[in-house]
């Protein structure tokens, strides 16, 4: 039988550096890797010492593509820390930025990144002239979720109008109405987008595992909830530790975590598992059309279930809309230092999973310790389980065509590795 | 023959990649200009005959460098893509506390495992050509700075402080708010974005030639602002710089 020695260094197209390291002799399995090789970061112990004002937009620059998702973060486990409540009004801003990078993220996993494989190309340039009416299509979604988030935010990527209980700057009625308009307009460019993800020839595979996302009972949950798994565990984000047991190995930067199995997984996927029952209407007939039902064990569709939130996040943005121009917007002040200092936990659901930041924070108002789980990281276990599996089944297949699917399998977690490192450089013990 | 760019990262979050990713979106008339060889973030082939590199990122351990070397070597033009690779950025924070500190508080006793150094923009490894500066790069001036190399040009960065766009966009000052900003000392080109969404500026974009100190702690005095807080905003990007300096 086959030997196969695959080595892909440097996997292109996900965000960060990645290897795969698989080998196989005589049709058995020796090794199966998924190194991590990014750089060492250093976030939690660069947040000691600064003013508490400053963790989300020190924190947003963990990763360019989830900034928003770490600042909404970093704020709630800062508020946490100190007992400031944000206003209805923040909360609805936040989740609405919120949805702005959700879209981002996925359209730009779903058709920069996925789709080339799946058309056979390299990249999404050579699109560019076979299939344009696709790549438009792409470009006029990411430029809508771009405008969301730089209307709330201020920019695109790093947030600067969040801030520690409420926002330093408000969108106008004005702007509110004409992202409303672009985002009923967008219906269409989300039922094509269901349409193209319902002829790409997903990969079989399937695997159970445990499927871990915050859960609410009023809404589909993207900042704060319950830890939830689909084994029955159920947590206060404060617990999180319970669930994430963080441990080190020799091969990766990043820490690998794991809660009831040896390995769980988060994600688009596992918020579809865990959260299915709260999709819009108009999302959960995505999920129909895509053959997508709970529970879903076949982790190249996490790529299929970002679709679906794509749907949800869309619906979800007009509902907040309306909701924000019944309101009316009204300037309100920041909340003062509270004069005491504290320790709070915030999580949020960012593109790539669950995400928890945990901060104390000193009297004078200075960060004393800081501790940052990252989605990314808790899915490596999970994807070294799935090619564990997978290498055998596919074992005596072309290696090249190996290697396509085992690629296709990191890139269908959408990892963000420079996120997940809290450190770098590989060395064997 | 289009010239040959390639885009390369270091210890970064991508942001300024990304910007990129979007400034090609609504200039796709740049990709008639230019051809890209190398861009790992959207895709798969690698050329390695680049004529440009566009270098994102701090230097942040020792076995960057040959990396950057080699780069360097190939490339005739050598850009900075925002302040991690322009200043070292919000990675040198680090840079003031001990480095095996750092390392235990993130590994505990699997430090050893990794290697690391302070650190550094890419300047201080090699020499630049041009410079895009911001946390993350504003996307109006990549393409200016595109423009200009390709015509040839050394691209122009504004050399005068923030504050000249922030009262020409007519902002209510921070100072007057009772807020702080790097606005004075920082170089001008973002539109002074910050203090347009209600927030001080951070320094992001490094500091003007020559910037005047007595003038700022002046204005920190008739405010009766702290020192020390100016300087908590200003080491979030100019940590490596305040070091190189030993004062400000
Ligand atoms: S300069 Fe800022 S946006 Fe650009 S890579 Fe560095 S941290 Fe990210
Ligand atoms: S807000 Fe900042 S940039 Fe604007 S005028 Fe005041 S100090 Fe200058
Ligand atoms: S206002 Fe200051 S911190 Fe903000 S982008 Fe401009 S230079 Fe950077």
């Amino acid at each position: 039988m086959a030997n196969v020695n695959i080595e892909v260094h440097h996997v292109t197209r996900v965000e960060g550096h990645g290897n795969i390291v698989v080998n196989a002799k005589n049709g058995v399995l020796e090794e199966c890797r998924l190194e991590i090789v990014e750089t060492p970061r250093f976030f939690e112990a660069m947040l000691r010492g600064r003013p508490y004002t400053q963790s989300s937009h020190i924190t947003s620059r963990i990763c360019g593509i989830c900034a928003v998702g770490h600042a909404t973060a970093s704020l709630r486990a800062t508020e946490n820390a100190l007992g400031i409540e944000p206003s209805e009004q923040t909360v609805l801003l936040r989740k609405l930025n919120f949805h702005g990078e959700i879209i981002d993220s996925h359209v730009l996993h779903v058709y920069m990144l996925v789709a080339p494989d799946m058309f056979g190309v390299g990249s999404v340039i050579p699109l560019v002239k076979t299939a344009p009416d696709v790549v438009l299509r792409a470009l006029r979604i990411k430029k809508l979720s771009g405008d969301l988030c730089a209307t709330i935010g201020g920019r695109h990527t790093h947030p600067i109008a969040m801030a520690v209980g409420g926002f330093t700057h408000y969108p106008t009625v004005a702007e509110l109405k004409a992202l409303r308009q672009r985002l009923v307009d967008a219906r269409a460019d989300m039922d094509e987008t269901v349409k193209l993800a319902k002829t790409l020839p997903w990969p079989q595979f399937n695997r159970e595992t445990e499927y871990v996302a915050l859960r609410k009972e009023d809404e589909y949950a993207f900042i704060d909830g319950t830890i939830t798994t689909t084994d029955g565990g159920k947590y206060p984000v404060k617990d999180y530790r319970k669930v994430t047991n963080e441990r080190m190995v020799p091969h990766s930067t990043a820490k690998y975590t794991a809660h009831k199995r040896e390995s769980y997984m988060v994600g688009a996927l596992a918020r579809f598992n865990v959260n299915y029952d709260k999709l819009h209407p108009r999302a959960q007939a995505a999920a129909e059309e895509l053959g997508l039902k709970p529970i879903c064990t076949n982790p190249y569709l996490n790529t299929a279930a970002q679709v679906v939130e794509m749907v949800h996040s869309v619906e979800d943005s007009i509902r907040i809309i309306d909701e924000l121009l019944v309101r009316g917007i009204h300037p309100e002040p920041l909340p003062p230092f509270p004069g005491r200092g504290g320790e709070g936990v915030g999580s949020c659901e960012v593109p790539r999973g669950i995400l928890f930041h945990n901060y104390q924070i000193g009297e004078n108002g200075l960060v004393k310790n800081a501790n940052c789980i990252i989605p990314t990281g808790q899915n490596l276990a999970n994807i070294e389980a799935d090619m564990r599996k997978l290498v055998p089944e596919i074992l005596d297949r072309p290696q090249d065509e190996i290697r396509l699917m085992l690629e296709m399998l990191v890139r269908a977690y959408d990892p963000c590795i420079s996120c997940s490192v809290h450190f770098l450089e590989v060395k064997f013990v | 023959m289009k010239p040959k760019v390639a885009f390369f990262d270091f210890t970064s979050c991508e942001g300024c990649q990304l910007t990129v990713v979007d400034s090609l979106q609504t200039h796709t008339e740049l990709l008639d200009a230019v051809e890209i060889v190398q861009f790992r973030e959207a895709m798969t082939e690698k050329g390695e005959d680049y004529a440009v590199a566009f270098v994102e990122g701090s230097i942040s351990r020792p076995s960057d460098e040959p990396r950057l070397k080699r780069i360097r070597e190939q490339a005739a033009v050598l850009v900075a893509l925002g302040a991690c690779a322009h200043l070292g950025g919000i990675n040198a924070i680090r840079n003031a506390m001990p480095l095996d500190d750092v390392r235990r508080y993130v590994y505990g006793d699997k430090a050893d495992w990794y290697e690391t150094y302070p650190a550094r923009p890419i300047s201080a490894v090699v020499p630049v050509d041009a410079v895009i500066p911001g946390c993350p790069i504003d996307r109006n001036e990549f393409l200016e700075v595109v423009k200009a190399l390709l015509l040839g040009k050394k691209p122009p960065l504004p050399d005068y402080p923030l504050c000249v766009e922030c009262k020409l966009k007519e902002h209510t000052c921070l100072f007057h708010k009772g807020g702080y900003c790097l606005g004075p000392v920082t170089r001008a080109g973002c539109g002074a974005i910050c203090p347009t969404y209600g927030d001080g500026c951070e320094g992001c974009r490094g500091l003007i030639p020559d910037p005047n100190r007595n003038a700022m702690s002046e204005v920190l005095l008739e405010h009766g602002l702290t020192v020390d807080a100016m300087l908590a905003r200003w080491t979030m990007f100019g940590t490596y710089q305040q070091m190189e300096t030993g004062k400000k």
